[in-house]
């Protein structure tokens, strides 16, 4: 039996890494919270929390003193890539808003969007974001 | 040949199908507006993601020289020495509706 060729429309995100998103959307609610995860050919190997400097409680924007740290010290050091960009919505559903499609600037990335609009039971997503265009990318475990 | 106005530019990963898959170019250039001349130069349609058409810095790109965001000194003007790290990095960023 051959095994299933890696889907584009599939990514792996272990259940700790989705425990630790989770954990990171709570902890900066009503804020957003965001973060990335490093990993080899598409697949995660470490969560990188980060800090969101944008102002109010309905925007992030990562620090970009901490990706340019990222991407081009901390990952190519530990020999990682960027594969996924996780963020919040405190109050909204775990879908890509117009703001979140217009500034996706990282078409090879994984959007990981946390809801927790309903806060006992947080719902976690996976986009590609690219020229506007949203599909979905299913979250395995 | 190195140039003796050469400054290490350090190219994100959106950005390397411009740069032929390099992560590092060296390029001249005195200031970020001249490195990002001679950027579109070597490798054309770069320069329309790191400008807009006034020529200031793209909202969501952020550029780094040495460690410090090149905003809180002269912007594109931002005069460069020769061996300068210039980073480049597009924003990871979004919002809600209200
Ligand atoms: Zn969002």
């Amino acid at each position: 039996m051959t095994e299933a060729p890696p889907s584009e429309s599939r990514f792996s995100l272990p259940d700790d890494m989705r425990q630790a998103i989770i954990a990171h959307a709570r902890r900066d609610a009503p804020r957003e919270c965001c973060g990335i995860i490093a990993g080899r050919a598409g697949l995660p190997v470490r969560l990188h929390p980060t800090t969101n400097i944008a102002e109010g409680n309905a925007l992030y924007e990562i620090d970009p003193a901490e990706l340019i740290d990222l991407e081009f010290h901390t990952m190519p050091a530990q020999e990682t890539e960027l594969v996924a960009i996780y963020h919040s919505h405190p109050v909204s559903p775990a879908v890509p808003s117009a703001t979140d499609i217009a500034l996706a600037f990282w078409p090879d990335a994984v959007y990981i969007i946390c809801s927790l609009a309903d806060s006992e039971q947080p719902v976690v997503r996976g986009f590609h974001i690219r020229d506007g265009a949203v599909s979905e990318v299913d979250l395995t475990s | 040949m190195p140039e003796s106005d050469a400054v290490n530019v350090l190219v994100p990963t959106p950005l390397r199908s411009f740069t032929g898959g390099e992560g590092r170019v060296v390029v001249p250039g005195g200031t970020v507006a001249e490195v990002f001349d001679a950027l579109e130069a070597r490798y054309p349609g770069i320069g329309e993601r790191l400008r807009d058409d006034s020529g200031q810095i793209r909202r969501f790109v952020n550029v780094f020289v040495n460690g410090r965001n090149v905003r809180e000194i002269d912007g594109a003007a931002t005069t460069l020495s020769p061996g300068d790290e210039l980073g480049i990095i597009p924003a990871m960023a979004g919002g809600t509706p209200a």
